[in-house]
């Protein structure tokens, strides 16, 4: 049984026009730019993108972006200094945004991969972000009801991995990659190393293979 | 007579204690950092997955897997450690982050929190982690400069920017004053040296003194 694959264009091969793709990153730390390269060359379109940010700079999921190939991004923190090709996008309106507190993203994320059918949280109560949601109060504290993201393919970047898809991080470039492995039909993930079955320290696996349905070597 | 950046944020580091688990936000609060004193042991989270945040690494020695949230590189203390975003905003929303400091473009005089967007229908909306660390965290100080460019108001009775959150806010820092915001409304902290107290409350509104 072995989850690595042989190449980046092999671990995407099968991603559909229309998919729900969870990328991972925050900023461009552990974000996936060899499989958004792969994502770009298989051609699939009418994408919607989960994202902590709306991409950086010309490469990784801005490149993505650049092709005109996604049709909606969902992600917390879209504008930054170097988004000027969503910003594009955006304000010429061909890209529809959903913004999401970060907190309430990560726990959406979160929840499809736990089966949990919805959630209040108490982020967003009373502002824009929550317009025209359930609201709850609950012990005298006021929430709103947000429900989960489920996708049909998550593409992280992960530090170490082995045949059976556990998987190690480096540094802050876990961030989002746990999460998101969790809550899709296919988790692809990039990695640095591919070590043999045992290498991992059992204690310190973060993301246990479960999860992990493709493995790419970059 | 105001206070300059550094001196706001050297004024918001004496009141973080020995202990405390901080969240600083991107621009104005980042600051505070520098003025940490070197004896007393605090842990700066970042939102995007680190506990025990240091500073910025010498040049040429930055690592782009060790970033804050504002994508800088940053370091990593002894004893720090790296988590998922489900974990670091568990730790904001679950109430574990006993101080936020963050800034603002208004606060008003009940604590709500204007800070992620103008309104205006040119700009692109982005919120980041702002919204979860205002509910979530046990204190959220606003730090900011007392007026805008135009020298309006940015303590105000009422926002008139979309909120981040409602009744947050217990503690404004301004290049004027430190205020309290109670039940009874602002109260005075601490005033720029040789400032005039009335000077503060023409351009805030009514002060308790303390």
């Amino acid at each position: 049984m072995t989850k690595v694959v042989a190449s980046a264009a092999e671990a995407v091969g099968d991603i559909r026009d229309g998919a729900t793709i969870l990328v991972g990153g925050f900023g461009m730390a552990g974000m996936p730019a060899r499989l958004m390269d792969a994502l770009i060359s298989h051609g699939a379109r009418d994408l919607t993108i989960v994202s902590n940010n709306a991409g950086n700079g010309d490469t990784g999921l801005a490149a993505l972006l650049k092709t005109k190939r996604v049709k909606k991004i969902v992600c917390s923190f879209p504008r930054q200094a170097d988004s000027y090709v969503f910003d594009g996008l955006f304000r010429a309106g061909e890209i529809a945004l959903e913004v999401v507190p970060q907190g309430n993203l990560v726990e959406r994320i979160r929840a499809a991969g736990a089966g949990i059918g919805a959630f209040y949280t108490p982020t967003g109560h009373g502002t824009l972000l929550a317009d025209g949601k359930e609201t709850r109060t609950i012990d005298g504290r006021d929430y709103v009801l947000e429900y989960p993201i489920r996708a049909d393919v998550a593409i992280i970047k992960a530090f170490k991995a082995d045949r059976w898809g556990n998987l190690i991080y480096r540094k802050a470039a876990r961030n989002f990659g746990p999460v998101m492995a969790m809550a899709a039909a296919c988790t692809i993930a990039q990695v640095d190393e591919v070590v043999t079955l045992g290498a991992l320290d059992p204690e310190s696996i973060v993301t246990p293979g479960i999860f992990v349905h493709r493995v790419v070597h970059i | 007579m105001k206070w300059t950046r550094d001196q706001m944020a050297a004024r918001v580091a004496r009141d973080i204690p020995e202990g405390a688990y901080v969240n600083l936000g991107i621009g104005l609060p980042t600051l505070v950092a520098n003025h940490l004193a070197r004896e007393k042991e605090i842990f700066l989270h970042s939102e995007n997955g680190l506990l025990g945040m240091g500073p910025a690494p010498p040049p040429g020695q930055e690592d782009w897997d060790l970033t804050n949230a504002g994508k800088q590189p940053v370091t990593l203390v002894t004893g720090g450690s790296f988590f998922s975003h489900a974990d670091s905003f568990a730790m904001i929303r679950g109430g574990h982050i006993d101080i936020c400091v963050l800034g603002a473009f208004q606060v008003s005089v009940t604590g709500d929190l204007a800070n992620w967007h103008t309104g205006e229908a040119d700009t692109i909306p982005a919120v980041g982690g702002a919204m979860d660390l205002a509910v979530g965290a046990r204190k959220v100080y606003v730090m900011m400069e007392h007026v805008t460019k135009k020298a309006e108001p940015k303590i105000v009775e009422r926002c008139t920017y979309p909120l981040t959150a409602a009744r947050c806010v217990s503690r404004i820092y301004t290049d004027l004053a430190v205020l309290d915001i109670t039940p009874d409304g602002l109260s005075l902290v601490d005033i720029v040296d040789g400032l005039a107290f009335e000077e503060v409350e023409r351009v805030t509104g009514r002060i308790a003194k303390r």
